[in-house]
């Protein structure tokens, strides 16, 4: 296809595209799909699911072994931790902490990112320098030292944890979805939605985010593995949940102390998140390469 | 060489070496002015937070402190006198170094961050060169010889150091490497080989990020007409990898540095405690876990700092090594 000569030159044409499979043609990735699937089943039916209380302590039964070790039993087939608590049990809750965390503090993210993207790339100019300069200034800002504040001064809780990580994730929906309003916004639709009389609202939300959802989902998926390392990051450095609720992040750091005696107190809760973020991070470069490879960086 | 095809200059280039640097400045100057704002609205947050959640003296004085103790502190640490005013002086006592004493190693703070932050200066710069060591080689090959499997070799670890949480990568290591095989020491600082595994456990984690950017950026831009040109040329293909096409695919690379560092401290932080490294990190967990407000207020604000410096200096980068950039504000 012969490239436009005037007027097109901002735009890609579907020669600047490499060619790939047709979505339909690229194999779902079930592997990951599964495993998330399984996360989320297990967090919702955690209360049917754990064979015994994750907060119940049986000092009698501290550091038992898992079921195929000498000395373990089906009773604690992950073993027991510091307090004789089952192992199992504990992750089996701790993926509730770890899932809910992830998917509110993205969520909550790029709703406000992608709301200050439209509006940036929509109105440019002033309103879009200054929206732009606030991103800046925040995507670069290491999140764990506002988490480190919180944690000291209003003391370590779930709420603090997403606050702290969604007041700085925003700002790369930002970034991303302005960048695409900015070409969209070069496109004719928009211009004949003008014509037809349409308002700003009405352009931004029925023209133009609709248009920028795929960013969207395939950045949300692969950002909610960052957050449940950076959560998991924050509960072991006791900044995070709170303990006696059971989070992975928390149970490697009680663990930590007894690596030689009882490996398996932090190496199954590190397992688990291995396991999601990993489901996450393959689901996430899956929608990337199938919707939208023009995303390559994220 | 005949100026020919090859020697096509961006026009830009022949603007005046006075215009051009006119741009720099202007451009170096809002930068800088939008990390002190950055600066500026931290220390608010720390600020506020420690009043907003009742006195902060509960945050600095012991347990058994009596009413008398109180009110002498008030009237000593000046918190009786406007927020302005106070708000004005913690800043203007922060910006010479004065966070005032920990509460639990009974020293001034600045004596502490002093002792520790060459230390996790040490540890960050030997983690960004073995990153950059192993990112940048294992970068550029992927994307030559897509497809092979040293490409996909490069693609699990790149996965691989995204999806393996650092500090439980940390404490395995600790077990193994330093535990059961006794190679390497397992923490502190004693010597060079100390380095090795908190630096490898903070590197990769910057490698597998790096890494991809690297590999995306430079299959883009060997698909590019001037790549093509050059080759067309008959211009040996290293150099056309090494010279030609590395220098424009940097560009996504350095935009990116400044996230990757504010990464880096993070997970150096995580490293830190795990390896019982004396570096800022360590201490800021020593302050979470004794509730130690002037600690975790004088590393919070130092390390903003810290970044604040670093992606004025990315930006600097950046600016010199794509023109375009000067003149796009």
């Amino acid at each position: 296809m012969p490239a436009e000569p005037t007027g097109g030159a901002l735009l890609l044409s579907e020669a600047d595209i490499p060619a790939r499979p047709a979505p339909r043609d690229r194999k779902l990735p079930v592997i990951p799909l599964g495993i998330i699937a399984v996360f989320v089943l297990v967090a919702i039916l955690a209360p049917l699911l754990s064979p015994a209380d994750p907060h119940e302590q049986s000092l009698r039964n501290r550091f038992k072994p898992p079921v195929w070790e000498e000395g373990g039993s089906w009773k604690y087939a992950l073993g027991t931790d510091r307090l004789g608590r089952d192992m199992l049990s504990r992750i089996i809750w701790g993926s509730r902490v770890s899932l809910a965390a992830g998917v509110l503090a993205v969520l909550l993210a790029s709703a406000f990112g992608a709301s200050v993207g439209l509006v940036a790339g929509y109105y440019g100019g002033r309103v879009d320098a200054a929206l732009m300069r606030m991103t800046d200034a925040t995507m670069s800002f290491p999140v764990i030292l506002l988490a480190l504040i919180l944690a000291v001064t209003v003391g370590p809780s779930f709420t603090n944890v997403v606050v702290a990580i969604s007041v700085i994730l925003w700002a790369r929906y930002a970034r991303v979805i302005r960048g695409q309003v900015l070409t969209l916004m070069q496109l004719d639709f928009i211009a004949q939605a003008r014509i037809a009389g349409a308002g700003a609202w009405r352009i931004i939300t029925r023209h133009l985010f609709p248009n920028t959802l795929n960013t969207l989902v395939v950045l949300v998926t692969l950002q909610i593995g960052y957050v449940i390392i950076l959560e998991a990051s924050l509960s072991f450095l006791g900044a995070g949940i709170p303990p006696p609720t059971p989070a992975w992040g928390s149970m490697i750091a009680e663990g930590r102390e007894f690596v030689t005696s009882a490996w398996w107190v932090s190496m199954f809760p590190g397992l688990a998140i291995l396991l999601v973020v990993l489901a996450f991070n393959l689901l996430g470069d899956w929608l990337r390469d199938t919707f939208d490879p023009k995303l390559r960086q994220l | 060489m005949e100026p020919g095809l090859g020697d096509v200059r961006p026009v830009h280039r022949r603007a005046g070496l006075e215009q051009v640097a006119a741009g720099l400045i202007r451009f170096v100057l809002s930068r800088l002015l939008q990390s002190l704002v950055a600066l500026a609205i931290l220390s608010v947050v720390v600020f506020v937070l420690a009043r907003a959640t009742g006195d902060p003296l509960s945050l600095i004085l012991p347990m058994s402190a009596t009413e008398e103790d109180y009110a002498n502190a008030r009237r000593y640490l000046g918190l009786d006198r406007p927020y302005v005013e106070q708000y004005l002086s913690f800043v203007g006592r922060a910006v010479t170094g004065d966070f005032g004493m920990s509460l639990r190693a009974r020293k001034p703070v600045s004596e502490l961050i002093g002792e520790r932050l060459p230390n996790s200066l040490r540890l960050a710069v030997f983690a960004m060169g073995v990153s950059l060591a192993i990112a940048f080689p294992l970068g550029i090959l992927a994307a030559v010889k897509k497809g092979t499997s040293l490409d996909r070799a490069a693609q699990v670890i790149a996965v691989l150091g995204q999806s393996l949480p650092t500090f439980w990568v940390a404490i395995v290591l600790v077990e193994f490497v330093a535990g059961r095989l006794q190679w390497l020491p397992a923490g502190g600082i004693d010597g060079f080989t100390s380095y090795i595994l908190p630096g490898f456990t903070l590197g990769w984690f910057v490698v597998a990020g790096m890494m991809r950017l690297l590999r995306s950026a430079m299959l883009e831009v060997l698909d590019s007409e001037y790549v093509k040109l050059a080759r067309v040329k008959g211009v040996v293909e290293h150099r056309v990898v090494w010279l030609h096409a590395l220098k424009n695919a940097l560009i996504p690379v350095v935009t990116f540095a400044g996230i990757y560092f504010a990464i880096l401290v993070t997970t150096a932080i995580v490293v830190e405690t795990v390896f019982a490294w004396p570096g800022l990190g360590r201490l800021a967990y020593e302050g979470i876990s004794s509730r130690d407000f002037p600690v975790i207020q004088a590393v919070v604000l130092t390390t903003g700092a810290i970044v604040a410096v670093v992606n004025l200096g990315v930006d600097c980068l950046y600016a010199v090594i794509d023109p375009r950039i000067r003149y796009a504000r």
